[in-house]
């Protein structure tokens, strides 16, 4: 499969040719930079239904698998890659307007293509230490981007978010070189071979626990999740939507999976301990989401409390449970990305964060208005909206297996999202509005189109739940997971060819 | 070079000394680069000693003499250059078939021209590293001015 | 314990004293210090991981037999892993500088116009 390279290629070009032409047009900047994305999304589209059912392996320089590079295509690669670039795309069309007021728009293009080509490469990649360096490009280009604005509260979010991130990578870095002492090589799949072979460890664990480390400080879990509130809504509303939406998934959730579920295997104590921290999230999160007035800064926290959904749904190990995390995934990261582009619309025209000062926005934005309702609606789980169908998936399979009580949460949780959008809505959407803002209207074109993507998604997606459509999307991500440590034979496909 | 300017960086001695040093350490780092392949070293370690020679001459000389012989567009086109270059070199192995393919002739080991496209992608890589850490140290250099001015 | 594990130890000391640096450190600088040292340890440790008592370095020449050789793939891996690192510490400086400019100091406990 040739084009499975390009997934990488084509974010890195498009970034360094925007590097070097950017500053003299403008307008070049725009097109190439949404060329870009959209290719990619058209290429996700295509090695989704470009045989939908096998795993695809690219050989990086004809190499053979234990020895050389190898790019892996599997079902929770397709799932990843959709999510990602499709949210991708939408964030370059909406910061074509977004990004008018601050200077050097090709810089921020470049160091957002960084991060996508970072984020594709850490999801194509089948070996491990290909996985930091990608992990590692796309968190450098995000400190970078959480930094962009240069203001002082920006710096402060970005030096936290620096240190508390690189340290997660030292952790996953030592956990790769403790891997690699036992087992001598890098490949996953192999990785997974050798450690069949030779079985669990104390090393293995211990690299378990530093992974652990790692990837929970990079997926904000709740006791590692110190920096998302201050990162998150420091950064350009774009930016936040991206690291909400699609960065904190990928380098956090999407790990965790692939190194514990598909390369040590999970046993039930380690099951516990994610369900267990994945409730604590969502509680937590929205107790701290509820009386905060500043909308980014409860956005963010609200993502700490998604998050524990979708680590609770994974931990429950269940097929309902798993099916349902990844469903919410891919949910949140559509209705997130939609919050946070409306509040990103919101500081476009009045320009400024804080609940208490808006009001009665509706009448004069009906579209950021409207979007952001059915956002709302999505993330705190009312029937005909997306959010609904996962997270009902994740309580009935929490009931499926008996644990009745973090069903309960699950369901508080939710009702608590619910009131804290109300929250939002009544002060930003109803009410009187504020004399100040009498002439502000409906934001320009590019940021109206992208908003109505997400909308649109977020009332289409419930969909993907009917049988047929399932087939492509979720169950193929699903059966990746639920397989286990059979990610280990992959290598064999390309194997046999030869 | 302006050995006789008192204002501008630092005694005749350290200049004098940097003028005949300057373009060996320069030689070293294309050296480097280039038998990248054959012995230790390559495009990373080349493009370090590299900058290192031009951060050299800022050292002795101040920044405009630096800047002077490397203006900053010239240095961050240059630096996109050189990635771009090494891109290409992975794309050109398509031609044979895989990314990052080599399929150039291989030569004789232990040659200079042997080892197909890795001398290529050692010019690349040490164009992008020696600008880009050249442009790090610049960009540094210049915030503290500017917040020493206010 | 066997004496031979002692190094991996000391590098995994070693990481401990740059979290004992970004963890209690007020100062910005010191912490970046704490964030290198960290950095270092977990390179040294891959280095560490493929060296063999007596090897030698692992280059290729005609007349030498390539089993004495320490493994050389680590080493390749932490010339990436320093590479890295350039580019997050270059990061971390040039944010230092910006805040001292914006807040006037490198105090940490000073530097607080965030909540969280």
């Amino acid at each position: 499969m040739v084009i499975i390279p390009f997934f990488t290629i084509l974010p890195l070009s498009g970034a360094f040719i925007i590097y070097l032409v950017g500053r003299h047009s403008k307008f070049f900047t725009d097109i190439f930079a949404n060329i870009t994305t959209f290719v990619l999304f058209l290429l996700s589209l295509f090695i989704l239904f470009f045989k939908p059912f096998e795993p695809l392996l690219y050989k990086v320089g004809g190499w053979l698998p234990p020895w050389g590079i190898t790019l892996v295509i599997d079902g929770l690669t397709r799932f990843m890659l959709i999510t990602v670039n499709f949210i991708a795309w939408t964030i370059t069309l909406f910061s074509v307007n977004y990004m008018e007021k601050f200077t050097s728009k090709y810089k921020f293009y470049t160091l957002f293509l960084f991060m996508l080509a970072g984020m594709n490469g850490l999801l194509i990649s089948g070996d491990i230490f290909n996985v930091f360096v990608f992990l590692e490009i796309a968190s450098v280009a995000s400190y970078a981007l959480v930094a962009y604005g240069v203001e002082a509260e920006e710096l402060e979010a970005s030096f936290k978010y620096l240190v508390m991130s690189s340290f997660a990578s030292l952790c996953i870095l030592l956990g790769i070189a403790l891997l690699y002492s036992y087992t001598s090589t890098l490949n996953i799949a192999d990785m997974g071979v050798v450690l069949w072979e030779k079985g669990i460890v104390p090393v293995v664990i211990f690299s378990a626990v530093l992974f652990f480390l790692g990837v929970g400080l990079k997926s904000a879990i709740v006791p590692f999740h110190a920096w998302l509130p201050d990162a998150h809504p420091s950064a350009p509303a774009p930016i936040s939507a991206t690291l909400s939406g699609v960065l904190i998934k990928t380098l956090g959730v999407y790990l965790l999976l692939r190194i514990f579920y598909n390369l040590l295997g999970v046993n039930q104590i380690f099951l516990d301990i994610l369900m267990f921290l994945g409730v604590l999230s969502i509680m937590v999160g929205v107790i701290l989401a509820i009386t905060q007035m500043d909308i980014k800064r409860l956005l963010a926290y609200h993502s700490i409390s998604q998050i524990g959904y979708i680590i609770l749904g994974i931990g429950l190990g269940t097929p309902l449970g798993v099916l349902g995390g990844l469903f919410h995934l891919f949910n949140h990261s559509v209705f997130k990305s939609l919050l946070f582009l409306n509040s990103g619309a919101i500081e476009y025209t009045i320009g400024t964060r804080d609940l208490s000062k808006m009001g009665g926005l509706r009448k004069n934005m009906p579209l950021t208005g409207w979007t952001s309702l059915i956002a709302s609606l999505s993330i705190s789980g009312i029937p005909p909206f997306n959010g609904f169908f996962s997270k009902l998936l994740i309580i009935i399979a929490c009931m499926e297996k008996g644990y009745i009580g973090y069903a309960i949460w699950a369901i508080i949780g939710s009702i608590l999202t619910l009131s804290s959008f109300m929250k939002v809505q009544k002060f930003a959407f109803l009410g009187k509005l504020n004399s100040l803002y009498k002439e502000v209207k409906e934001v320009p074109i590019f940021m109206r189109t992208a908003m109505v993507i997400l909308a649109i998604i977020c009332i289409l997606s419930g969909g993907m739940l009917i049988p047929y459509l399932n087939n492509y999307f979720l169950l193929p991500a699903q059966k990746v997971i639920l397989g286990g440590l059979d990610y280990k034979n992959i290598n064999q496909s390309i194997n046999n060819e030869k | 070079m302006s050995y006789d300017n008192k204002d501008k960086g630092m005694t005749l001695i350290v200049k004098t000394i940097t003028g005949l040093t300057v373009g060996l350490i320069l030689l070293y780092g294309l050296y480097i680069t280039l038998h990248g392949h054959i012995s230790p070293g390559g495009g990373f370690a080349g493009g370090v000693i590299v900058a290192i020679s031009f951060i050299h001459l800022m050292l002795a000389f101040g920044r405009e003499e630096a800047l002077r012989i490397l203006p900053k567009t010239f240095i961050s086109v240059l630096e996109s250059v050189g990635a771009l270059l090494f891109l290409g070199i992975a794309i050109l192995g398509f031609m044979g078939g895989y990314f990052f393919l080599d399929w150039f002739s291989k030569g004789k080991p232990f040659e200079l021209f042997s080892a197909g496209s890795i001398i290529f992608s050692n010019i690349a890589i040490a164009l992008k590293v020696g600008l880009g850490l050249f442009g790090i140290f610049l960009v540094l250099i210049l915030l503290k001015f500017t917040s020493k001015d206010e | 314990m066997n004496n031979s594990y002692l190094p991996y130890f000391l590098c995994l000391v070693f990481f401990c004293v740059g979290l004992y640096g970004v963890l209690r450190k007020r100062n910005i600088i010191k912490i970046i210090i704490g964030l290198v040292i960290c950095e270092y340890a977990a390179n040294l440790f891959l280095v560490l991981v493929g060296y063999k008592m007596g090897g030698r370095s692992p280059l290729y020449s005609p007349d030498q037999s390539i089993l004495d050789m320490v493994d050389p793939l680590p080493q390749a891996l932490v010339l990436t892993s320093i590479v890295i690192g350039l580019a997050t510490t270059a990061l971390v400086v040039g944010i230092a500088i910006r805040i001292y400019e914006k807040y006037g100091t490198f105090d940490i406990t000073k530097i607080s116009k965030l909540k969280g």
